[in-house]
């Protein structure tokens, strides 16, 4: 054989959900077939099931407490350091988006606009409390004021266009406010979310926040849906998506926001307060004023 | 076995001795000092027009650090000019943009965090572990803080529209320079003003090693100014006609003067000035923690601090047992070289600065309030002044009354509520109080009748970039910090 | 008229004692963390800790094997002749007579934990019974635990006879008092258990944080408001109550903190043996380590020490 025809095998990652911290497959040994924009395979992805989700929860669940008494600072360095970590690998991230089938431009756009979103909720870490709390002027010889607090383990369910932006606009400003996420990344291009689950082990977020799965709606929206320990879900969903999870919420009382079909996820329009403050319960204090 | 006598020790009998004494612990980290310093206007370090330089000291041991330029009019008008010709690029930035550059220079500056503790400690005099764990950090905090405010203005003044104002003018004290600088600058740029500002004369290092950060972070040229010099330079920063707001922090008596100089103009300002706060102690405090308290309220940074508890009120029923506690603490106060790491209390700022204290202390003696001083030996070389308290003092005493802005505690008791309330604002300032109870609602009272901008409550000397900081009555007014002190650098339309 | 319930009581003993700010204190023992101890000053407090130390093997598998190698390393820590011995060993009661045979004659007592030792969920009369044979056994000093559970239900006049019991049983015997801080939970109850214990112990006599066999054991905080408990109490009455934290304390510059906050709250008088130890196990490996850095300069791996659980 020459050495011109002698060309060298490449390593291909075997991609792993990031759940609780660590790399894992589906514990269901379960995969299914991805290709890329042109039909080659490309992978098998982990199909994760119930049970993952399940997991997933209880990682979310007992990260949570720390999560959410970490200081709003504290909070919004460790946004600021993902963002970091994003930036320095966004070449990677975008030759990803273009092998499943976004155009280059797009995929560039998309990229810096992932960076600055988590850049702007770092920002909104320690700030929203001072414009969703008050304090609050009642009749009488009292100090009563609201504050805030994180509602738990929130479901998050991104789209398919953008898979990438959509999932980071969705995680970003359910973590900045101290919930714990269980997401579950585009069905049709989760190769994305598997890097991001490397930055996000990367970027001092502690395990466990966020965790993210692959695998299909159709398995799995219906436990996102159920599952009580789920406090929130923020979904970009279709009708039929969301008549399962208004359904199975009510069963918990469990918060639901749903992506618009027509979000533009690429404007500044996609971000700001009005998120957080769907992720946030209300709490009001009384207490006597005398000597 | 019977509590027998001679088992028993003199009672409060502590023995505070050397049986086990510190090794000194110098921090080593190099302040990458250049022997000269510049102008830093329209991004680089120019020569100043007068062509004069003055020295600046280490107030630990007298020695000079470094020469500092002295801007005169024709410095600080170029540096207007500078600001004026830059507003326009960066007020146009998305917000966003600007906060980016915010966020580099709170990371790099975070990146060089002991080197400019050393370099803070060794100009100003300040202990290392202060320089290291509270002003740099907290500077970083506050330039982090409002980098995130930058892409969120339209949530600052919701139904209204804000605007930046222009150039600002601002000149600021020398008890904390690197964090005085980042509560001026951090705010005012994130809202889109340029700036023209001074440091003090003694302290002006810190300032000059940042515009090496805000070059490295690509900060657009002329943005941020810093003139050096001392009070002409500051009044001409002030007075000058391009500016389209003045904040300064500093003594009451500049602040005055300030405000006289431009009475006959429409400009905003922000004044941060004195203070001589009350920190009251109640009978059902936690008294060990209201001890740690009022030491960390007055000792802080050798009490270079407007904020400063400087006058305890105590409750009568506790007086002699937190007064006792108070000596037996600041026995452990260690006094000297601001680079050792176990030092408590650095060196005053400057000579002149010692000689006020001295002065106020000597009236204190003399006019009758019994002082206390904890045994401790002072450095030969540097300005130093040992902790210091006084007991029996009334509401007349000058130490009562004057801020001496020095390590020096006056006491006086209380025995209602209502004598508390009225002993505590019986002050032309009201820049801060501290308030020790173990009841809620009487904390709540305090701090509805209390007259300052700041209350603490079973805490003292405490800071956050998202906690509005400022003054009642002559402690001046505005803002520094949160959503409030943003809109104090703020067109609002 | 104030009532007379158990409640009551500790609302009482709570009012007289004051109340700690835990904040605050968590405060106030960071500072102790930034103090930088250095060479002379290191060698110093690093061979008091090493002389404060109650070599301790609290397990059930221990044996009488075990116990020889745990005396051996009390009175030689190290092959250096001059390293000083540990204070004492700390062991179970059926441990006393094997401990008692291997150190007599030595500077190292004989510590035995008793009175039902973690939990003290027994009969008063069998916890007493056991200290008494522990006594009989050879043992210099008892380490009892109190009653947690009439402490919580605001029966402190039980808290206080049962200790009272304890310190007449133990004869010669010097008593440390185990609060098992982490059932207490609060630093207020820290303080007021501190108080009744030194209400009926003896000078020269300790109180010490916990057992080491719950989740959290000696820290700073905790360690503060008991120093600071025996300093008001010493202030008062002129009688000196020893202190001993234990567990969690694994590492040399950990021990140099707590001696930090020894120095500074109660001062010199205190930086002894006869006034505080530590109740610890791998604790001596790494001041030994941390000493033998600072003779020979080099850092050491912890294999060259006797006895070591990490020995990788």
């Amino acid at each position: 054989m020459s050495a011109k025809t002698m060309s060298r095998l490449s390593i291909t990652k075997t991609p792993k959900v990031y759940i609780g911290g660590a790399f894992v497959r589906s514990e269901s040994a379960r995969t299914y077939k991805v290709s890329d924009a042109g039909g080659a395979f490309f992978a098998n992805m982990p199909q994760c099931t119930r049970k993952d989700l399940r997991n997933a929860v209880e990682a979310a669940a007992k990260a949570g407490p720390g999560w959410a008494k970490r200081t709003p600072y504290n909070r919004a360095q460790i946004l600021y350091r993902l963002a970091e970590m994003i930036e320095a690998r966004s070449a990677e991230l975008v030759a990803s988006l273009v092998q499943f089938g976004a155009r280059q431009a797009d995929a560039s756009k998309g990229m810096t606009v992932c960076v600055d979103r988590l850049i702007h909720y770092a920002g909104w870490a320690d700030k929203y409390e001072q414009l969703i709390g008050s304090v609050n002027p009642v009749a009488s010889a009292h100090f009563n004021f609201t504050v805030t607090e994180p509602m738990g383990v929130v479901g998050v369910i991104a789209p398919d266009t953008p898979p990438l932006l959509g999932l980071i606009s969705m995680i970003a400003p359910v973590i900045a406010c101290g919930n714990t996420v269980v997401a579950l990344a585009s069905e049709k291009v989760p190769y994305p979310a598997i890097l991001l689950g490397e930055m996000l082990a990367t970027s001092d977020l502690p395990g466990g926040v966020v965790n993210l799965l692959t695998g299909f709606r159709k398995e799995l929206i219906p436990t996102f849906a159920t599952h009580a320990h789920i406090r929130a879900v923020y979904a970009a969903a279709g009708d039929e998506d969301r008549r399962t999870l208004r359904l199975g919420a009510a069963s918990s009382v469990k918060r639901v926001r749903f992506a618009a079909a027509d979000t533009r996820w690429f404007d500044d329009s996609a971000q700001g307060l009005g998120v957080i403050r769907d992720f946030v319960e209300l709490k009001t204090t009384w207490h006597p004023i005398g000597s | 076995m019977p509590k027998s006598k001679d088992t028993r020790e003199a009672r409060g009998r502590l023995i505070f001795g050397n049986l086990w004494e510190f090794d000194p612990a110098p921090e080593t980290a190099d302040p990458k000092l250049k022997p000269r310093y510049d102008l830093f206007i329209g991004g680089k370090f120019v020569r100043p027009k007068t062509e004069k330089y003055f020295d600046s000291i280490n107030p630990g041991n007298e020695r000079k650090l470094s020469e500092i330029a002295l801007a005169g009019p024709a410095d600080v008008d170029a540096a207007y000019r500078a600001a004026s010709a830059a507003f326009k690029g960066w007020s146009a930035l998305p917000g966003g943009e600007r906060g980016k550059y915010l966020f580099r220079i709170a990371r790099l500056l975070q990146d060089r965090a002991r080197e400019f503790a050393v370099a803070e400690t060794m100009d100003g005099g300040k202990p290392i572990k202060e320089s290291r764990d509270f002003d740099v950090p907290m500077a970083a905090a506050h330039f982090f803080y409002h980098a995130g405010w930058a892409d969120k203005l339209e949530y600052v003044a919701p139904g209204r529209t804000v605007k930046p104002l222009g150039v600002v003018g601002q000149v600021i004290p020398w008890n904390f320079p690197l964090l005085m600088l980042a509560w001026k600058l951090a705010p005012a740029l994130a809202m889109g003003n340029c700036l023209v500002l001074k440091p003090a004369e003694t302290t002006s290092i810190t300032a000059l090693k940042l515009a090496e950060i805000l070059q490295d972070a690509g900060l657009p040229d002329g943005v941020v100014n810093f003139v050096t010099g001392a009070g002409e330079t500051g009044a001409a920063v002030m007075g000058h006609p391009a500016a389209a707001k003045v904040a300064f922090t500093g003594s009451t008596e500049v602040g005055k003067a300030i405000m006289r100089q431009l009475a006959g103009t429409d400009r905003k300002m922000t004044m941060e000035l004195g203070g001589k706060a009350a920190n009251i102690v109640f009978d059902d405090a936690p008294i060990d923690q209201a001890v740690e308290g009022i030491v960390n309220g007055i000792f802080f940074n050798q009490g270079h601090v407007c904020c400063a508890g400087s006058r305890l009120l105590v409750q009568e029923s506790v007086a002699e047992r937190i007064v006792s506690k108070l000596k037996t603490r600041i026995r452990m106060l260690r006094v000297g070289d601001p680079l050792d790491k176990n030092t408590d209390l650095g060196a005053i700022n400057s000579k002149a600065q010692l000689n006020t204290i001295k002065r106020l202390v000597a009236s204190g003696v003399r006019e009758g309030a019994t002082m206390y001083q904890p045994p401790c030996v002072l450095p030969q070389r540097g300005f130093y002044f040992p902790p210091t308290l006084f007991t029996n003092v009334t509401q007349s005493h000058k130490v009562a009354r004057e801020e001496i802005f020095g390590p020096v505690l006056s006491i006086l008791t209380f025995r209602t509520v209502d004598e508390a309330i009225e002993k505590a604002n019986n002050t032309p300032y009201g820049l801060s109080a501290g308030v020790w109870t173990d009841k809620g609602s009487r904390i709540l009272r305090m701090s509805t009748e209390l007259k300052a901008g700041v209350v603490w409550a079973n805490t003292f000397n405490r800071f956050d970039p998202s906690s509005p900081f400022g003054g009642y009555k002559e402690s001046g007014f505005g803002r520094e910090g949160g959503r409030q002190g943003l809109l104090d650098y703020a067109s609002i339309q | 008229m104030p009532s007379r319930t158990p409640k009551a009581a500790h609302a009482r003993l709570l009012d007289e004692i004051g109340s700690v700010d835990q904040v605050g204190i968590e405060e106030r023992v960071a500072k102790f963390t930034t103090r930088s101890i250095k060479k002379t000053a290191k060698v110093w407090g690093l061979r008091m800790a090493v002389s404060m130390t109650d070599l301790t093997t609290l397990e059930g598998k221990d044996t009488p094997g075990k116990i020889e190698s745990l005396c051996q390393k009390a009175l030689h820590p190290h092959d250096d002749p001059t390293f000083p011995s540990v204070a004492a060993v700390c062991v179970y009661p059926s441990m006393v007579r094997h401990a008692k045979a291997l150190v007599t004659g030595s500077t190292v007592k004989v510590a035995s934990v008793a009175t039902a030792f973690p939990s003290g969920q027994t009969h008063f009369k069998t916890r007493i019974a056991e200290v008494k044979g522990a006594v009989a056994d050879g043992a210099d000093e008892i380490d009892m635990v109190i009653n947690r559970g009439a402490f919580l239900s605001g029966d402190f006049a039980k808290v206080e006879d049962e200790i009272a019991g304890v310190v007449e049983a133990c004869g010669s015997a010097a008593l440390k008092v185990i609060l098992e801080v982490s059932e207490l939970e609060t630093y207020d109850n820290i303080r007021a258990a501190s108080f009744i214990a030194m209400g009926a112990i003896r000078p020269g006599d300790f109180i010490k944080t916990s057992t080491g066999k719950t989740t959290l054991n000696a820290t700073l905080g905790n360690n503060q408001v008991m120093l600071e408990a025996i300093r008001d109490y010493f202030v008062d009455t002129g009688i000196a109550i020893g202190m001993k934290p234990a567990g969690g304390i694994k590492t040399a510059k950990q021990s140099l903190q707590f001696l930090i906050a020894v120095k500074e709250t109660l001062g010199d008088a205190w930086l002894t043996p006869k006034r505080y130890r530590f109740g610890a196990s791998s604790l001596l490996n790494d001041l030994l380590r941390q000493l033998e850095k600072e003779k020979s300069g080099a850092y050491q791996a912890p294999y060259y020490f006797s006895d070591a659980a990490e020995s990788y």
